[in-house]
């Protein structure tokens, strides 16, 4: 277990290690950062100047240097937009996209777990049929399209008069599938919660509730099918196993079978599945946080790039990187746990 | 008896002046604003872009402003004076308080002129003048170097700082008045102007909160705003989104793919100021020999229907041009208008030998201007009728920029707003012969030089007598229309859109700094 984690900790040295030789190797095409800071008519001597002050005439390797001596010792560079130390930034941003994640996460959990069972327990069913052609459909919807059709639908609303509003049906339908809109289509809201340092939460109040609902939604929407699916495929394998026939046989009642004996075989994989897509879900939240101007770190992230805060940029890379080696390492202690036939640190049993 | 009239007259007094303040009280407001970005620092000095100068229009008050028509209003200053050529005294106004509560005097004019001049962004508007003096505690005296007609464009810039507010040394030991670009100096932390908010809140990137200042001086405005929450919505759809939905009330720059659905909308109303950035195309004669030749560059410019695209392409959101300066501007000449002619563009090239074409490469930016790639993509289409083959590429602002200055590519595309509001700027930066000592042809991109006319503006510069000043200005407009100095495509008009009952129409200009302390709300 130790031995474990300290190659895990390795791993993230190096991942990061990896990153921002990367990320330093293309910094020069990510633009010039000195144009987004200046005025159009300052001359060109004044440019010089604080390109010198901050250091971009220097060098790769000097460059690097400078970066990994100071990286080493906890400092990630300063934001140049944000005129503060890059980790304090992130740090700042981090708890909007963790809820943000967290509350997609749960309701994928929610929905996926039910209607996966159910479309593998009774695949013919006309609702299980339904399921799947949907998630055929959500699978290949890309997020910010479901972000404006939600927005479009539910917060600015939509008038329907393909019906006659001249008779009475024609108006009852029109009304029905018309919405007012009244859910917020951007930001957290006014109403956040202080829970502690930078963590303001969405989750206590009710406004706050309904600005993440939205975001939330969009964001679940691109895992959702692909879980629904994962799950029902894995059921239907298990359901054929021997030893679901051999409790059948032995008489024991069906709900048992199913949500005891074979669901925990079913999880097994789709845990592992899960935590990557966890991590992958970091960086969805890219295109989602953008459409909502949910102030998190992926909108922040696409601020970076367009001003060209190399620095925080990097810093960014770099912190993702460790959250796909914790999310992996966390993945992989779990399954441990559910599953201890496997061996941790992967040496022959 | 006496006492009775006292009492009574004072009564009568209190009423009237209860009376007055009445709708400013009665109606407090809150003004949701969703810009597509927010000021980058609270630093007016740091950098000069739209965002900061919205800014300082909220937290401070220039000497003077633009109106709508392009006039000065007094505004800090309430009488200017042209004393001789080089000297110009201003009478400020009294009884004006900082947000800190110091009161506002001669000497924190003087003190935010000399800060001016050392700001990098501010250093080379400001350079013409030589000196700033307090002769009492309400008269500014200022000395240019030499005779200098703008100098009440230059006050525009000129937002008061409260001087002892930002004199000293913060707790590191760092002096409070320093600029510090991108570094976290007191400046860009903390503030006090004399502006119609005071800033309360501030979390960069998610949301700024102002609230009216309660010892504003102008209490003659009708401004009923008493708070505003500023959130940037960067991302064009969803800042229309957020209007439409109610989730703010006022928004900036919306994209013309929206027009339509905004005017439709009964709950918000559209208004369309035109601009005065222009937007147009450099050739670069450096690389391209043929653009040496003014019957090619006339032939380009023939070539391009300016009209079609600002109809179609822009959907009526832009001014097609003939000249740099917009409507309004000193140097506007009504009679050079856009002249699209593919027959004689044909011809012309034929006559310079050239009837077969060439190819060359063309830049542009795709984030920059209101559809900038779709224009670049049109103009290299309608330059392949005079056999003029365009490879074009199109790029992000961030790696744009670096592009441009290297001067590789055979036309550039630019937009440029003048400064200085003044038509002279846009020559000293895109058409003069480039100088690297004096600075001039900063953004000369094809190193187009005409000495004719970089003589007659280099001389109006300096011509007080503002009628044969634009008059001169007018002159070379004309001889820049002739040569084809630059490729001229329109002024990009601007949009806002707001809720009904938020009466943006007379708080915003051309100049795109909307006057939001005098902007009346009635729901």
């Amino acid at each position: 277990m130790i031995a474990f984690l300290i190659k895990r900790l390795m791993h993230a040295v190096l991942v990061m290690f990896v990153i921002s030789v990367l990320a330093f190797a293309i910094q020069d095409n990510l633009g010039d950062p000195i144009q987004q800071m200046v005025g159009q008519s300052v001359p060109e001597s004044e440019r010089e100047a604080l390109r010198e002050r901050l250091g971009l005439n220097d060098s790769f390797l000097v460059q690097y240097g400078r970066f990994a001596k100071n990286a080493v010792q906890g400092d990630f560079g300063y934001s140049y937009f944000y005129r503060e130390p890059a980790l304090g930034v992130i740090a700042r941003h981090l708890p909007a996209t963790l809820e943000l994640v967290f509350a997609a996460t749960l309701i994928i959990v929610l929905l996926s777990v039910p209607i996966g069972v159910y479309s593998a327990i009774k695949p013919r069913a006309v609702l299980s049929r339904f399921f799947m052609g949907a998630s055929i459909i959500g699978i290949s919807i890309p997020v910010f399209l479901t972000a404006i059709v939600l927005i479009q639908i539910f917060s600015i609303g939509i008038t329907v008069t393909l019906f006659p509003e001249s008779t009475g049906w024609g108006a009852w339908l029109n009304g029905l599938l018309s919405t007012q809109g009244s859910m917020p289509s951007f930001g957290r809201g006014y109403d956040l919660v202080h829970v502690v340092g930078h963590w303001d939460t969405n989750m206590a109040s009710w406004d706050g509730l309904k600005h993440l609902v939205l975001p939330a939604i969009s964001l679940a929407s691109i895992m959702l099918p692909l879980f629904i699916r994962l799950i029902r495929a894995e059921m239907m394998e298990v359901l054929q196993s021997e030893y679901v026939k051999y409790a059948r046989a032995k008489g024991i009642s069906m709900r048992r079978v199913y949500f005891v004996h074979a669901l925990k075989n079913t999880m097994l994989p789709v845990i592992t599945v899960g935590g990557v897509q966890i991590g992958t879900m970091v960086a969805y939240t890219i295109l989602t946080e953008t459409v909502f101007q949910w102030p998190g770190m992926g909108l922040m992230f696409l601020d970076a790039i367009n001003r060209a805060d190399i620095p925080l940029i990097v810093a960014y890379l770099m912190i993702v990187g460790v959250i796909f080696v914790v999310t992996n390492t966390i993945v992989d202690l779990v399954y441990g746990f559910v599953n201890p036939t496997v061996k941790l640190t992967g040496k022959p049993a | 008896m006496t006492l009775k009239k006292t009492l009574l007259a004072s009564l009568i007094g209190a009423t009237i002046a209860g009376g007055a303040l009445l709708p400013l009280t009665a109606s407090a407001e809150t003004l949701r604003i969703g810009y597509s970005a927010d000021p980058e620092t609270l630093d007016i000095h740091e950098q000069l872009s739209g965002g900061m100068l919205r800014f300082s229009h909220l937290a401070f008050d220039p000497l003077v402003r633009w109106t709508k028509d392009f006039d000065f209003e007094p505004r800090l200053a309430t009488e200017w004076e042209q004393t001789d050529d080089t000297h110009i005294r201003m009478t400020l106004r009294e009884g004006v308080t900082f947000h800190s509560g110091n009161p506002f005097t001669a000497k924190d004019v003087v003190w935010t002129i000399e800060r001016l001049q050392e700001s990098p962004d501010y250093k080379a508007i400001f350079e013409p003048i030589a000196s700033a003096e307090a002769i009492d505690d309400y008269t500014v005296e200022i000395t240019t170097t030499e005779p200098y007609p703008l100098m009440l464009n230059l006050a525009t810039y000129i937002f008061p700082m409260d001087s002892e507010f930002y004199t000293g040394e913060t707790d590191s030991g760092n002096d409070k008045a320093e600029i510090v670009k991108a570094g976290n100096s007191f400046a860009s932390r903390n503030v006090s102007g004399t502006g119609p908010f005071r800033l309360t809140d501030r979390r960069q990137g998610v949301r700024v909160d102002f609230e009216r200042f309660e010892d504003y001086w102008d209490t003659e405005t009708e401004g009923n705003v008493s708070s505003i929450v500023l959130t940037p919505i960067s991302e064009n759809a969803s800042r229309v989104a957020a209007l439409l939905s109610g989730g703010v009330d006022f928004i900036d720059a919306v994209p013309p793919n929206d027009l339509e659905r905004i005017r439709e909308s009964g709950d918000v109303e559209l208004i369309e100021v035109p601009g005065t950035r222009i937007i147009g195309f450099q050739l670069n004669e450096e690389k391209v020999e043929a653009f040496q030749d003014v019957r090619v560059r006339q032939a380009v410019d023939l070539a391009i229907n300016q009209q079609g695209i600002a109809d179609r392409l822009m959907r009526g959101f832009a001014t097609p041009a003939g000249q740099f300066s917009p409507e309004g501007y000193s140097g506007h000449n009504p009679d050079l208008v856009p002249r699209y002619d593919l027959e004689r563009a044909q011809e012309l090239m034929a006559e310079a030998g050239y009837e077969d074409g060439f190819t060359v490469d063309m830049i542009a930016p795709n984030n920059r201007y209101v559809n900038d790639a779709q224009i670049a993509q049109a103009v290299a289409n309608m330059l392949s009728r005079i056999n003029i083959r365009v490879n074009l590429r199109t790029m992000p602002l961030a790696q744009y920029w670096p592009e441009y200055d290297t001067r590789q590519s055979d036309i550039a595309m630019l937009g440029w707003h003048s400064d200085t509001e003044d038509s002279a700027n846009f020559f000293q930066y895109l058409s003069f012969c480039i100088d690297d000592e004096t600075g001039a042809g900063q953004y000369n991109y094809g190193n187009y030089c005409n000495e004719e006319i970089d003589a007659l503006v280099t001389e109006a510069d300096s011509v007080t007598d503002l009628e044969r000043r634009n008059e001169m200005l007018r002159e070379a407009e004309a001889m820049l229309y002739e040569d084809v100095g630059f490729v001229m495509l329109h002024w990009q008009n601007l949009a806002y859109a707001a809720a009904n009952g938020v009466d943006i129409e007379p708080v915003v200009n051309a100049i795109d700094f909307p006057y939001l302390g005098d902007l009346v709300i009635s729901r």
